[in-house]
């Protein structure tokens, strides 16, 4: 009991700020301490090196003849490879900018003037637009058709009309020859 | 009992309207806060909350294996092998669950003995003890089905000879192992069946572990001396006297739980389970987990297949009577010379067992098993019946107090009064 006198002299002068510390001081070491314990369980949850490395995906274009388009995975989700023609291409170019809802020029949406890789799902609420297929309807401006809610998108895949908000994704992506490209 | 709100003590607005309505923080401050807890705890008495903590990571941790973990034959092994290679922080996470079972059982093999040692079991604690038998049973269960998970070939083949365990029971001994495998040997069915059970099994563990609390607080704790608190001069609040105990014990358990994990993760297992299961090659020697091996050394110990399995169950099953065939009414073996001496042999040929468990059933190891055993259970059934009748115990303290604080005889008054400040 000798020890509790002490200790509660010691509160009597200097005691308050002392134990103010020490609870500071201690709050603040849990903290850290949770915060170092919970970061490798979050972070496990992140995508694991497996997955990122298969990021990325090649799209041979040689087969791909004017007019035609090809759907490939890349990341879980469709990319459109749409080999334009001078047509769409100038279709795209002659809207004013100004028209648009989400204003991008054609021009900085293409590597290639005739080449349009774009992600394919709607901006709205992630369903895959139509138009790929020939058979397919293309909407009022000639690119893609989103037939859940109803938004076209035109041949530089930017949205005209209905309720998305933002043109299609351009993924980032690199010609690795005059034939082959390289998404992600 | 009175219908309508909680009479609150708590100043908080926030915490008191809540109280009011479901007084959780009436309970946790009564449980934990002033619960009146035996002033003479030794750091034996930490491994109950250190086992609680144990569970708690391992159930953590064991959720985050499941997201990456595929249960099927074709892809367990390298499912694993991906949560170590490319799953971020994957192989801390899997070498914290993974020794995580070993501190496990090290921490409950500590509570056991300390329980035994110090006579936990006696009345009135004895379903507090069955309880904790209970626990003990369930765990080992869950390790063994968790341990089979990896599909390597000790998780492929200790799966094998344990399920065909239950083969030796007569008349339904087939009819049960073809319900573990699903199957005609251990395969697909048997690997899924186990994934499942052994994400289930610990929440009946924490379901377990509560009534086991509960009891716990009913009869309040058992303490070194095995005397039973006469009054507040003999307790002590639980916080901040023993939260503070056991935290001090929490750190020194992890440091030895982050030096298992980061230095020396592989030392509990064994290396043939890293090679992928093979049902056409059984590994030249197998042997289970460590914490297995007393038991296994039991079950090799009879040269009978029925005989070696019900005496490996009836090794545990023996501490479930444990309360009734000490007949002793005094708890703590310090006050017990030849009881003391006894359980510390017990102790000596529990060890024996894990050693002869881990060797190749050869001899001396058989030889030395079987006098082990034979001990184990003599313990039991004939040394503590008969030491209730026949020896006699040293004198016991008059109260705790009096024991820790020593001295002469103190005025009953003066001895109680300083403790009610604490």
């Amino acid at each position: 009991m000798v020890g509790m006198a002490d200790s509660g002299g010691a509160a009597a002068t200097d005691g308050t700020p002392r134990r103010d510390f020490l609870n500071l001081v201690t709050a603040s070491f849990a903290a850290v301490g949770v915060g170092a314990v919970a970061w490798p369980f979050i972070a496990s949850m992140q995508p694991a090196r497996d997955v990122l490395a298969l990021a990325s995906t090649e799209v041979d274009l040689a087969p791909i003849a004017e007019g035609q388009a090809v759907t490939v995975m890349w990341r879980g989700k469709p990319v459109f490879v749409r080999h334009r023609s001078a047509a769409e291409v100038t279709a795209a170019r002659e809207v004013p900018i100004s028209q648009l809802p989400d204003p991008a020029p054609d021009q900085a949406r293409v590597q290639k003037d005739q080449w349009l890789v774009v992600l394919g799902v709607c901006t709205h609420l992630g369903c895959v637009p139509l138009g790929q297929k020939p058979t397919d309807a293309r909407g009022d401006y000639g690119g893609w058709f989103c037939p859940c809610h109803g938004s076209h998108y035109d041949t530089a895949g930017r949205i005209r009309k209905g309720p998305a908000p933002r043109n299609l994704e351009v993924p980032q992506y690199a010609f690795t020859s005059d034939t082959k490209i390289r998404i992600g | 009992m009175a219908i309508g709100l909680h009479n609150s003590d708590f100043k908080n607005p926030v915490v008191r309207w809540i109280d009011q309505r479901m007084p959780i923080f009436t309970m946790m401050q009564k449980e934990y806060g002033t619960f009146p807890t035996p002033r003479n705890f030794n750091y034996f008495w930490n491994f109950g909350a250190l086992a609680m903590v144990n569970l708690m990571i391992m159930i953590a941790t064991g959720i985050f294996l499941a997201m990456h973990y595929t249960p099927h034959t074709a892809y367990a092994f390298d499912s694993v092998e991906r949560i170590m290679r490319d799953v971020n922080f994957g192989w801390l996470i899997r070498y914290v669950h993974m020794n995580g079972a070993s501190m496990f059982f090290i921490v409950v093999f500590i509570h056991i003995w300390r329980g035994m040692y110090y006579g936990s079991y006696k009345a009135p604690r004895e379903l507090l003890w069955m309880l904790g038998v209970v626990i003990f049973l369930l765990m080992m269960a869950t390790a063994f089905m968790g341990y089979v998970l990896p599909w390597g070939q000790m998780s492929f083949w200790g799966a094998t000879v344990i399920t065909n365990l239950f083969s030796a029971f007569p008349v339904v001994g087939d009819w049960i192992v073809a319900l573990l495998w699903g199957g005609f040997s251990v395969d697909n069915p048997t690997l899924n069946r186990f994934f499942s059970l052994h994400y289930l099994m610990p929440f009946v563990i924490v379901g377990v572990v509560f009534l086991h609390v509960v009891a716990l607080h009913i009869t309040g704790s058992n303490n070194p001396l095995g005397v039973e608190p006469k009054g507040p001069q003999d307790t002590l609040p639980f916080h901040p006297y023993y939260t503070a105990k056991d935290s001090f014990g929490l750190v020194i358990y992890f440091i030895v739980f982050a030096s298992l994990v980061f230095f020396v993760p592989n030392m509990l297992g064994h290396p043939d389970n890293y090679i992928p299961a093979d049902p056409l090659v059984t590994p030249a020697h197998i042997v289970p987990e460590w914490y297995f091996l007393p038991f296994y050394a039991i079950l090799r110990a009879v040269p009978d297949k029925l005989g070696g399995v019900l005496l490996m169950f009836g090794s545990i099953a023996v501490l479930f009577v444990l309360p009734w065939l000490d007949s002793s009414p005094v708890r703590s073996m310090r006050f017990r010379p030849i009881a003391r001496i006894s359980f510390l042999l017990w102790t000596v040929c529990f060890f024996v067992l894990m050693y002869c468990g881990a060797m190749p059933a050869e001899e001396p190891y058989v030889t030395v098993s079987r006098i082990a055993t034979a001990y184990y259970f003599a313990y039991f059934l004939v040394i503590l019946p008969l030491l209730g009748r026949l020896e006699r115990p040293l004198p016991l303290p008059e109260s705790i107090a009096r024991a820790v604080l020593g001295g002469g005889p103190l005025p009953a008054g003066a001895a109680a009064k300083p403790m009610e400040k604490a």
